[in-house]
């Protein structure tokens, strides 16, 4: 007896179709296997990876921003600025690549601290950023300072930091450059992103685009 | 505060708006007539026939056949990595307890990372091993929530379905196509999709970074829509290859609800009761803006310790404020308790910040989820769950009013009953059970990164993503050794088959048996009413078994913090 596959059209009671034998089943299984591997493994992400770099080769190949035709970095990566000139982003807990020590923003190896919250080693961390950041931008002794400045990201890559945490910065690098702090202000206020499509996310400030405009001006 | 809720009401009214038109597509696809050429095709290379039907006994077997297949398949393919193409970093084969860990996960959709991605996986590996997975174990999970609706709504006796043609049209139909659509999004919005080796940037500071890159988009895709989790990049949708924009958070979101939450309104089409669909839809939806709002304030109330030391975690107009540590600034506390709350309601386990960071309650809630394990659920078994509870309800209303409980026209005698309850009992088992030894072993002990109250909520976190299929982890823990590979690799399994497979006997027992009609004795599932006695029985069931050791973890863990307590 023929049973049709669909609950709908079924009398109320047919008989489904006898099990198939247990050899012929597993070699439906390896079948299945080996075919949806060369179509969803390989067919699949190889025809993404075709249409997308003939479509939009900039961002398949990983947003890479070149100077002088040498790689400085991708747009939405962030990177380590230490330089009293540089804006600087967010702490970052990634390691070496090889895990022999700490490595702040290596994209090779994203990680962040994973410290719960009364964790000492959180506080005693937080403590010690907050000091260096009041110290570095010559903050008061009790000066808050934006949290985003003090804890370390998830990726450890964040490329971004909130917009108070970047006016901060305005006075030491316009000192280290020589130029007006308006100036500074203006550049952070221009690579301002707002909510993406005025409601999504939060406002933030690229680091690695204020960094390249300070440069370029 | 405003745009935040403004953020939440939005996106929850896009999926509220998606469920009715996806239902009715997944319902054609569950019970639609037509093959399509490349289907035909493939039933063909298969060697089997689309027109058989299968009972409840074939239909399981034929999942775990399946399974094991690919399985074997999979961990061939990822020992033999150092010998395959498209290994541009020269990574080595994973060690065989790691492996078996990495397979298993894969296979029962949990997508638990023993591993770091951009450290241990080739991009043949990423491509053929890990997003094959994605598609084929979401395929079997749909495929199994769409046998056992079948089996509920009863119209076809024995007959569940045929395993092959389901799986084989929810990747040709639905899955393939909204991926490769969504990638093509995700890559203009700035996730890499290469072969490319790994980049070399030489910073304005003249210091070197290296830059992981590799086919994202495609695996980012079917990451979501099929809830599984697993990412690319060791730091999951936080890495900002992963996760770019808010649009791609929003977008991974939305994706991870789209199917769970259209499958109940499938459900009410199979079953010809489309007031029963939404009163499943809606004690679920009850259950999420609830965990939503606890994880949201808790997280946005930031870590009173971090304030004493003079860090600003109220929101200002300049910046967003909140618990920061493990968390990226473009999605701030309200994108990121969004994606959390979501993330373990649907079972995917994906993260797109650090679970192990957040306050206590924050991280109360992720863990409840999964203990609960249906809201909305993911890959259709969250929905099996839920069923599963009202059966229970049934059950439980059938006692205290002393009739036959009766659930969809069919009686619930003994049989199912004790069938239901294996699958209840079995997730907390595995759960408590594992937890529990973890605890008393000097090795696991080791490998906790937190001290206190919070490393216990490490291994329990750690179990119960396990169980849960979610994948999710309080990354802390060091679970590479193999003790956590051994065991959280066994908690996969209990947690997959032990809810599947019962619950797919009881679909086909239930099948079975002759419709009574309803009479005036009969208790409707169908009302707000009974909605609302199943979600207060899954809260009941889950707070009796699960209250216990979440004290001893997050909830002691929260009273430390308020209290400004450091834990060294």
């Amino acid at each position: 007896m023929t049973t049709s596959l669909h609950p709908d059209t079924l009398p109320s009671h047919p008989e489904p179709a006898p099990a198939a034998p247990l050899p012929r089943l597993l070699l439906t299984s390896f079948l299945a296997a080996g075919l949806f591997t060369l179509v969803c493994g390989l067919g699949y992400p190889l025809l993404t990876t075709a249409v997308a770099g003939a479509l939009l080769p900039q961002q398949a190949a990983g947003s890479l921003i070149s100077q002088n035709g040498k790689v400085v970095g991708s747009a939405v990566l962030g990177q380590n600025f230490t330089a009293p000139q540089y804006l600087h982003g967010r702490p970052s807990m990634t390691n070496k690549t090889d895990g022999s020590g700490p490595e702040p923003y290596n994209a090779e190896n994203s990680g962040a601290s994973n410290w719960g919250a009364t964790n000492a080693k959180l506080r005693d961390a937080v403590q010690e950023r907050i000091a260096a950041f009041r110290k570095e931008n010559g903050l008061t002794e009790n000066a808050p300072v934006p949290v985003d400045a003090v804890t370390a990201s998830a990726s450890g890559l964040d490329p971004d930091v909130s917009l108070a945490t970047a006016l901060l910065q305005v006075n030491r690098i316009a000192q280290a450059r020589g130029i007006q702090p308006a100036d500074v202000e203006k550049v952070i206020r221009a690579h301002l992103t707002g909510r993406q499509l005025g409601v999504l996310g939060e406002e933030r400030v690229n680091v690695l685009a204020v960094n390249l405009s300070l440069d370029g001006q | 505060m405003s745009a935040s809720i403004l953020q939440f009401v939005l996106l929850l009214a896009i999926m509220t708006a998606l469920v009715i038109p996806v239902g009715n597509w997944l319902y054609g696809v569950f019970a639609g007539q037509r093959h399509t050429a490349p289907e035909r095709l493939t039933y063909r290379l298969l060697g089997v026939d689309p027109a058989h039907g299968m009972n409840w006994k074939v239909y399981g077997l034929a999942i775990v056949a399946s399974n094991l297949a690919m399985l074997l398949l999979a961990y061939l393919l990822i020992r033999l990595q150092g010998v395959l193409p498209w290994n541009p970093a020269g990574l080595a084969a994973q060690s065989p307890d790691l492996a078996w860990n990495t397979v298993v996960s894969f296979m029962t959709n949990t997508n638990w990372q023993a591993y770091s991605g951009e450290q241990s996986l080739s991009y043949f590996s990423q491509m053929a091993v890990i997003t094959t997975f994605m598609f084929t174990s979401a395929a079997t999970g749909f495929a199994g929530a769409a046998a056992f609706m079948r089996g509920l709504a009863g119209k076809s006796g024995a007959n569940l379905g045929n395993f092959w043609v389901d799986i084989t049209r929810l990747i040709y139909r639905v899955l393939l196509p909204v991926c490769f659509a969504l990638a093509l999004v995700f890559v203009w919005q700035g996730m890499p999709q290469t072969l490319n080796a790994y980049a070399t940037a030489t910073t304005l500071e003249g210091a070197t970074q290296k830059i992981a890159l590799g086919p994202v988009a495609s695996l980012e895709s079917i990451k979501h829509i099929g809830t599984n989790g697993g990412g690319f990049f060791s730091m999951n949708a936080a890495h900002p290859f992963e996760n770019p924009t808010p649009l791609t958070n929003a977008l991974h979101i939305l994706s991870m609800l789209l199917i769970p939450s259209a499958l109940t309104y499938a459900f009410g089409r199979l079953l010809g009761n489309l007031k029963q669909g939404w009163v499943i839809f809606g004690g679920m939806l009850v259950m999420f803006l609830g965990f939503l709002a606890t994880v949201y304030s808790f997280e946005q109330a930031g870590n009173p310790i971090l304030s004493k030391l003079g860090a600003e975690q109220t929101m200002t107009a300049t910046h967003a404020g909140g618990n920061m540590e493990g968390k990226e600034v473009r999605f701030g506390i309200a994108q990121t308790a969004l994606f959390a709350t979501t993330t373990t309601a649907a079972t995917t386990g994906s993260v797109d910040s650090m679970h192990d960071s957040y306050t206590g309650m924050g991280g109360f809630v992720p863990m409840l989820q999964m203990m609960l394990n249906n809201v909305f659920g993911g890959k259709g078994v969250g929905f099996i769950n839920f069923v599963q509870y009202l059966i229970l309800s049934v059950f439980i209303a059938g006692l205290m009013v002393g009739r036959t409980p009766e659930f969809l026209g069919k009686k619930i005698e003994a049989r199912e009953v004790k069938l239901v309850m294996l699958a209840v009992l079995a997730h907390p088992l595995s759960i408590l059970g594992f937890t529990a030894l973890a605890a008393v072993t000097p090795g696991a002990l080791a490998s906790l990164n937190n001290p206190g109250a919070h490393g216990f909520s490490e291994i329990l976190y750690a179990y119960t993503s396990g169980t849960a299929n979610n994948g999710s982890a309080f990354a802390g823990l060091g679970a590479n050794t193999p003790f956590y590979n051994l065991t959280i690799g066994l908690a996969m399994l209990f947690g997959r088959y032990l809810t599947l497979l019962p619950m797919l006997a009881v679909a086909g027992m239930l099948a079975a048996k002759r419709r009574t009609p309803a009479n005036s004795g009969t208790l409707p599932t169908d009302t707000p009413l009974f909605g609302a006695l199943t979600v207060g029985i899954i809260l009941i069931v889950g707070a009796l078994t699960f209250l216990p050791a979440l004290t001893l973890g997050p909830i002691a863990d929260h009273l430390q913090m308020v209290q400004g307590v450091v834990v060294k």
